[in-house]
């Protein structure tokens, strides 16, 4: 096997014990760590499927975690307090449908428009599709405006309780290897060898007959639907929300997550998230001056480390 | 963004003349503010090719250096012309140690390094001048209110906004048109490679024309400054909307630049003062009140996806790219 194989099935062992482990000695703090880091994992693979394998540069992506966040919290709001029973529920099937769902749907509007751009037009315009749920969550009194909204209980599934932390962390672990498999699929099928052709010539792919747009837009819209997932997640992890999770910067985070670890790799976005987890906990615990650092490291990363942390364990025998 | 959003008519239909009139004039200016921030970007994106985020920082370093000046000499006129040149500095600076070793990677590395550098630039402000805003005092024979004509009154300092964003787009036009700095930035920004053959000095040209644009996305950062404080998240707050401003516009084009700031400044002003009355016209005043804001805080994004749906490259796309 190579190298990156090995490397990912040992990163993801390690996920898997190290929060239990962490959890029996009394240190539950790091299976929160553990936790958020798995859940921007998520999105951050749903990302790379587009940014990577699709080379669309999605700068709005978090916009996608903040609806899934708030298809909880509305529903959950809602149930709690009365008004709107069409769509009051503490149910989790139906947080995560309406966060699919919406998410799935606002992929294919706005990818539709985006889609017919190309280049920095693409980067700009998802950018501000992203800003646009971002003003408008900010616009809205009802659920907290920009001071964001309480979430009172967890999503209700069946068998598990969100309400304790290994188990939360559970279905986020297993969510994501059923994410990164999803797009190891997808990228191996017929699907994802137009997508990634699409990537690199896509005037070849156009001449050979596909309809490269279509193509797309069904990646991006799988892409934000996944994504869309991951903020549910994240809203049950956090009980709180607020429109500053769907900011232009935290969109920023989630592609920088994905160039750190490695883009176009399977556990590339993963190990950027690890990374970029830590050094966000370790650094603000140094200095609130830690953004200085974190800025320069990301610059540095980006002008000198090409191919991402996944370039560095490849090697030189792999291809 | 700046315009008051306390102005609002109660009640009917009728239309309020002078509020529509100053809620214009209020959209005017916020258009050519969004200007002067955006044709930097176009300037350095259409010569280029460079897609800078850290553009707002440097609209919020204007102001903080335009701020401290301001204390230091007491005027606030005075301190705006020393302050030009040196945020000019701070561009300088930028493009000779980051953008410079960026202009060749692709623009997901723009963005990505660019965004790392509004880390550093907003930390650097936060260490130096702390995280509040500072207000900037504007001198007396600034600070009143003139009648433009019966019953129209007006703050002095935002028509003088109105008049200096008038001045530099004149200016930029000339700069671009008739000299010979802005022939070779048009002919830059149509061809660099023969640009660079002819035997014109490429890099001199790139450093002063990104020291331009920081110049004038600091002047703007001054300009606003006494109306709402110099503040670290200012940056972050007009750099979106200078995009979509460029993006509207067709990015590299100084034309369609101003002409999309000054419609997307009008739309977003009057959109905040009367989409609320004319929602009323046919939906209840408590559904109007609350959706209203919701989509007033959408509508300049809104138009930008219409336009883009029609025309993908902006309305005015520059000729050759």
């Amino acid at each position: 096997m190579k190298r990156t194989t090995w490397a990912t099935i040992l990163f993801m062992l390690a996920l898997a014990i190290l929060p239990p482990v962490f959890m029996w000695t009394g240190n539950a703090f790091y299976v929160d760590l553990a936790t958020r880091l798995v859940i921007l994992a998520i999105a951050a693979v749903s990302l790379n499927l587009i940014l990577g394998f699709g080379g669309m540069v999605s700068f709005g992506h978090a916009a996608y975690i903040g609806i899934g966040a708030y298809a909880v919290g509305i529903p959950v709001y809602y149930e709690t307090y009365g008004g709107a029973d069409a769509i009051a529920s503490y149910g989790g099937a139906f947080h995560i449908l309406v966060a699919v769902g919406v998410s799935a749907l606002f992929a294919l509007l706005t990818g539709a428009i985006c889609l017919r751009t190309k280049g920095v037009y693409f980067i700009m315009i998802t950018m501000a599709f992203g800003q646009m749920i971002y003003y408008l969550f900010i616009s809205i009194e009802e659920y907290g405006a920009d001071d964001g909204l309480v979430i009172d209980t967890r999503s209700e599934l069946p068998l598990v309780s969100l309400d304790d932390p290994l188990q939360l962390y559970a279905i986020a672990y297993v969510a994501l290897v059923i994410a990164m498999l999803m797009v190891r699929t997808i990228v191996n099928s017929r699907f994802g060898m137009v997508l990634q052709g699409a990537r690199g010539n896509n005037e070849r792919l156009v001449t050979l007959g596909y309809n490269t747009y279509l193509y797309r837009l069904t990646a991006y819209v799988i892409s934000g639907a996944m994504c869309g997932f991951a903020g549910a997640l994240l809203g049950n992890f956090t009980t709180f929300i607020s429109p500053d999770m769907m900011g232009w910067s935290r969109s920023g985070e989630l592609m920088f997550m994905v160039i750190l670890g490695g883009s176009a790799t399977m556990l590339g976005p993963v190990l950027g998230s690890a990374v970029f987890i830590l050094m966000e906990e370790i650094l603000s615990s140094i200095t609130i001056y830690w953004h200085l650092p974190f800025g320069l490291m990301l610059m540095g990363v980006v002008l000198f480390a090409r191919g991402g942390l996944m370039g560095l364990i490849k090697g030189k025998g792999d291809k | 963004m700046p315009p008051a959003k306390s102005a609002k008519i109660t009640g009917n239909i009728h239309l309020d003349y002078t509020l529509l009139f100053i809620q214009m004039l209020n959209g005017v200016q916020l258009g050519l503010l969004l200007f002067l921030v955006a044709s930097g970007l176009t300037l350095v994106f259409g010569i280029l090719d460079f897609v800078n985020l850290a553009h707002g920082s440097i609209y919020m370093i204007g102001a903080f250096i335009g701020a401290s000046l301001t204390f230091i000499t007491g005027n606030f006129l005075l301190a705006v012309l020393i302050a030009l040149p040196i945020t000019g500095l701070v561009g300088f600076l930028i493009e000779r140690l980051v953008a410079r070793t960026l202009y060749t990677r692709n623009h997901l590395d723009h963005v990505l390094g660019t965004f790392g550098l509004i880390l550093v630039l907003d930390t650097s402000a936060h260490l130096i001048w702390g995280p509040e805003g500072i207000a900037v005092p504007l001198p007396a024979w600034l600070d009143g209110r003139v009648e433009l004509f019966e019953g129209v009154v007006v703050p002095t300092f935002r028509l003088l906004i109105i008049g200096t964003g008038l001045a530099v787009a004149a200016g930029l036009y000339w700069l671009v048109n008739f000299t010979k700095l802005g022939m070779l930035i048009r002919a830059g920004a149509s061809n660099r490679t023969m640009v660079s053959a002819l035997g014109i000095d490429i890099s001199t040209l790139f450093a002063l024309v990104f020291a331009l644009g920081a110049m004038l996305a600091g002047l703007a950062g001054m300009l606003i400054s006494p109306i709402t404080e110099a503040s670290i998240s200012m940056g972050g707050e007009i750099i979106i909307t200078a995009f979509v401003v460029i993006i509207v516009g067709g990015i590299g084009s100084m034309k369609g630049a101003f002409i999309a700031a000054i419609v997307i400044g009008l739309i977003d002003t009057l959109g905040r003062s009367f989409l609320d009355d004319m929602f009323q016209l046919f939906m209840s005043p408590q559904a109007a009140e609350t959706s209203a804001p919701a989509v007033s805080a959408m509508l300049i994004y809104i138009i930008m996806a219409v336009i883009l749906a029609f025309r993908p490259q902006g309305l005015f796309p520059p000729k050759v790219r």
